[in-house]
């Protein structure tokens, strides 16, 4: 199953190496992490996307909670959330067709075209991570030049947080 | 009060109320020597390698109950200092380790002597810190020892640059008597619903059984756990790292279990129907394969680190509590309740362990001029009257100690089970007889353990440390040897131990006093001897039977029930399944 770990960090150097020390210590997955800080200076925000079986992930979030940098913790899969990703992509847009089609494809996605030179195009686009993968699917794979992604950040929706 | 980094780190040592800290110099730290040679207050102890003053500060904390110190050099220093930093980690010793570093504007810079000790000891620490500001060094400090001695205790690295300690740089200093910290909160008093399931849970039980291990001396609960074991009736079994937390001869008591536990308590385990485990983390060397661990058992679990539960084998009741606090609870609970234990049941179920009890599994054979291990460490136990600290190294000599040494009080079991440290023993040693100078300490070692920290033979000199060593001396990486007897079809590899050093002489060399034994006959009157030179370091080198195996064993893959026990236990059942007496 895969989770959506958030957590409130201490903003200390050697608290991102502590955690991401722990999942390859204890050999957990990680398929992303996302960290920087919050309103609070002094608090960092991270969101860990992992897989595992319901034991793995019960010691995950322990071993988490256990670390002294770590303030407050939640499995927001748990809960109803919003999962959002960003992506930055820099493709070949050379001639009329080519950058019409990336243009029309791009307005189907509710992807913005954030610098263009004569020869390029570079895409913003937010989402879940699977309408990227669709995105970048759409595009054909060899006017791909660069793909930059953020890693998933979560929130839960509603009156609930994750706050101090 | 203004005082330069040093001395701040003196004072706060003081005011913590440190004794004795154990060390050894080097460049990063010379300002703090310096310091450290201006009072008298703090004894700092010189041992002869980094990995024995963080082993020594380790015996130290777990004889006392009370944090290890030691001070070491960056680089080197600090890299030697890990293992130590390691043995202390896996068996959660409380433990403080100041680490020298290169001064902060060479940080990153690959300077003479420059280790990343936050980096290197990450893995092997509960927390460390590098120190960036002198302003913060004193607070730094009691976090340090604050996150070190509560709730699940561990060793804490604090990393400090040699300019924050230059002396001519002042600050004001005030003791940080409280600290908080908002990320970490270490006090779990146990769910009181989940108390009450328990107990009703336990009251119900016709099998049942408990489990504690080394949370029990943490918690110092071992009033508490006595108490609790004698209102029930039930039969106890501890791990390794929590003998003497119940009295081991206690009729209660039966027996260490795991690996190389007693029959008794192995069956035991693997036949009961409730198990209630209290500090104890269901290490692999007690479950034997997972699969098939007390399959029949309902599990309360209780340990004051939520990911200790569940985290091998799953717990039916779990208690995130100290085991003081929920015992107590427990306690009060029993006595309220209405409840009453099945006691024809509890006459049946200590009626079948008694005929596995019977069946002796730790008996060994006696042999003329031939000394066995475990007779070395009975006549230790008669010769010291049960009441000694003992630190053991690690292998089959720490196994015979486990066994043989009925131990009655917590503390005075002194070893490393967790990672399982050669090397251990001796500094160890050192660390609780500076602590306990009255009392008698022996290391309980091998020829191969006691060679991997031998240099400290000369701290011992330096500081008094009377030691007893008892080298049980098989000529053998023994605990090797066994498992290549029994599963490499005696192919040894690189077990014998040729070329020993001749240890009386060597412990004559270190100024002490050796005695070689290899007669049975001659064992009581050296141990004796040992014993009467109260102001000597005495090195007995006892020779041993070779080939002397550890029984019972349960081998990989193996449940409690398929333990591999001795050729003389195997005569015992034997015989009595001919009188028709094996339930
Ligand atoms: C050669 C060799 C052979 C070994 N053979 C055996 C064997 O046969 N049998 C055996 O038992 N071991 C054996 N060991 C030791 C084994 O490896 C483990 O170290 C040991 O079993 C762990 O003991 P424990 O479960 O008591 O845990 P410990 O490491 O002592 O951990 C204590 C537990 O208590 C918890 N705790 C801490 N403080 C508190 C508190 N205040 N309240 C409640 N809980 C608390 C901790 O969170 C932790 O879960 C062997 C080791 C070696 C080197
Ligand atoms: C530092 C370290 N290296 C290797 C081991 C693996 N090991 C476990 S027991 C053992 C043999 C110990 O020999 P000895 O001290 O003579 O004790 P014996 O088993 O013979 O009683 C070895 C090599 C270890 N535990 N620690
Ligand atoms: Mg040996």
């Amino acid at each position: 199953m895969r989770h959506i770990i958030s957590l409130l960090v201490e903003n200390e150097a050697g608290a991102l190496s502590r955690i991401s020390g722990l999942f390859s210590a204890r050999g957990y997955n990680i398929e992303s992490l996302t960290v920087a800080t919050t309103e609070d200076q002094t608090l960092s925000r991270m969101t860990i996307i992992t897989t595992g079986s319901d034991r793995i992930i019960e010691q995950i979030t322990k071993q988490l909670n256990k670390l002294v940098d770590v303030v407050k913790l939640q499995d927001i899969t748990e809960g109803n959330y919003i999962e959002r990703e960003m992506m930055f992509v820099k493709v070949k847009a050379e001639g009329d067709t080519q950058r019409g089609e990336v243009k029309r494809l791009s307005d189907i996605f509710r992807a913005r075209i954030i610098d263009v030179t004569d020869t390029t195009f570079c895409i913003e686009l937010t989402g879940s991570g699977s309408k990227l993968d669709a995105y970048i699917k759409a595009l054909h794979e060899n006017n791909i030049i660069e793909v930059v992604r953020s890693g998933s950040m979560g929130i839960l929706r509603g009156e609930k947080a994750l706050t101090l | 009060m203004e005082l330069s980094g040093s001395e701040i780190i003196i004072q706060f040592l003081k005011d913590e109320g440190v004794k004795h800290i154990f060390g050894y110099p080097g460049g990063a730290v010379l300002h703090i020597y310096d310091a450290l040679q201006k009072q008298t207050d703090v004894e700092h102890i010189l041992v002869r390698h980094e990995q024995g003053a963080s082993h020594a500060a380790d015996g130290y904390a777990r004889a006392t109950g009370k944090p290890g110190v030691c001070l070491v050099t960056s680089g080197p220093g600090a890299t030697n200092a890990i293992t130590g930093i390691a043995t202390a980690y896996m068996d959660s010793i409380p433990m403080v380790v100041l680490t020298g570093q290169v001064p902060s504007h060479v940080i990153g810079q690959d300077a003479f002597q420059e280790v990343d000790a936050v980096g290197v000891s990450r893995p092997c620490v509960k927390h460390n810190f590098l120190v960036k500001d002198l302003s913060k060094l004193a607070e730094t400090l009691k976090k340090a020892f604050y996150v070190a001695t509560t709730g699940r205790p561990g060793p804490v690295v604090v990393d400090i640059p040699k300019d924050i300690t230059a002396p001519h740089i002042k600050i004001p200093y005030e003791y940080p008597k409280q600290i908080e910290m908002r990320s970490y909160n270490p006090n779990f008093k146990g769910h009181p619903r989940q108390i009450k399931r328990a107990v009703e849970l336990m009251l119900a039980a016709k099998r049942p059984m408990i489990y504690t291990g080394g949370g029990i001396i943490m918690a110092d609960a071992s009033q508490e756990l006595r108490e609790f074991v004698h209102k029930l009736g039930f039969p106890i079994t501890q791990t390794l790292m929590g003998l003497g937390a119940f009295p081991g001869t206690d009729p209660q008591f039966i027996g260490m279990l795991g690996m190389h536990g007693t029959y008794e308590a192995n069956m035991a385990m693997h036949e009961c129907d409730v198990l209630i485990a209290i500090g104890a983390r269901f290490d692999d060397r007690i479950t034997g394969v997972t699969s098939k661990f007390a399959p029949y058992a309902q599990i309360i679990h209780v340990d004051i680190d939520p990911a200790s539960i569940s985290k091998t084998i799953n717990a039916d009741i779990p208690i995130v509590g100290g085991a003081k606090q929920v015992l107590t609870e427990m306690l009060k609970q029993l006595e309220n309740t209405d409840l009453e234990i099945d006691q024809s049941a509890l006459d049946g179920w200590w009626k079948r362990i008694k005929s596995w009890q019977a069946q002796e599994s730790f008996a060994y054979e006696k042999k003329e001029g031939l000394i066995q291990p475990q007779e070395a460490v009975e006549e230790l136990y008669k010769v010291t009257k049960g009441d000694a600290y003992i630190t053991s190294d690690v292998g089959q000599h720490q196994m015979y100690a486990a066994q043989f040494y009925h131990f009655d009080e917590p503390r005075r079991w002194i070893n490393s089970g967790g990672l399982g440290t050669m090397g251990f023993g001796l500094p160890a040693a050192m660390g609780v007889k500076l602590a306990f100078p009255d009392k008698d300490v022996a290391c309980i070692t091998g020829e191969g353990s006691i060679q991997m920290c031998i240099q400290e033979l000369s701290t011992c000199l330096q500081y008094d440390l009377h030691v007893k060593v008892i080298n049980l001396n098989n000529r053998y990486l023994g605990m090797v040897r066994q498992w290549q007897e029994f599963f490499y079809e005696k192919r040894y590899s690189h077990v014998y131990m040729d070329s020993l050093p001749d240890f009386v002489k060597l412990a004559e060399a270190y100024g002490h006093v050796g005695i070689r034994v290899d007669d049975p006959k001659d064992l009581h009157d050296a141990m004796v001897e040992a014993f009467k030179l109260k102001d000597r370091t005495v090195f007995l080198d006892i020779i041993t039977d070779q080939e002397a195996n550890v029984y019972p064993m349960i081998s990989a893959g193996k449940a409690h029930n398929e333990m591999d026990i001795s050729p003389l236990q195997q005569a015992r059942q034997a015989a009595l399944k001919e009188k028709g007496e094996l339930v």
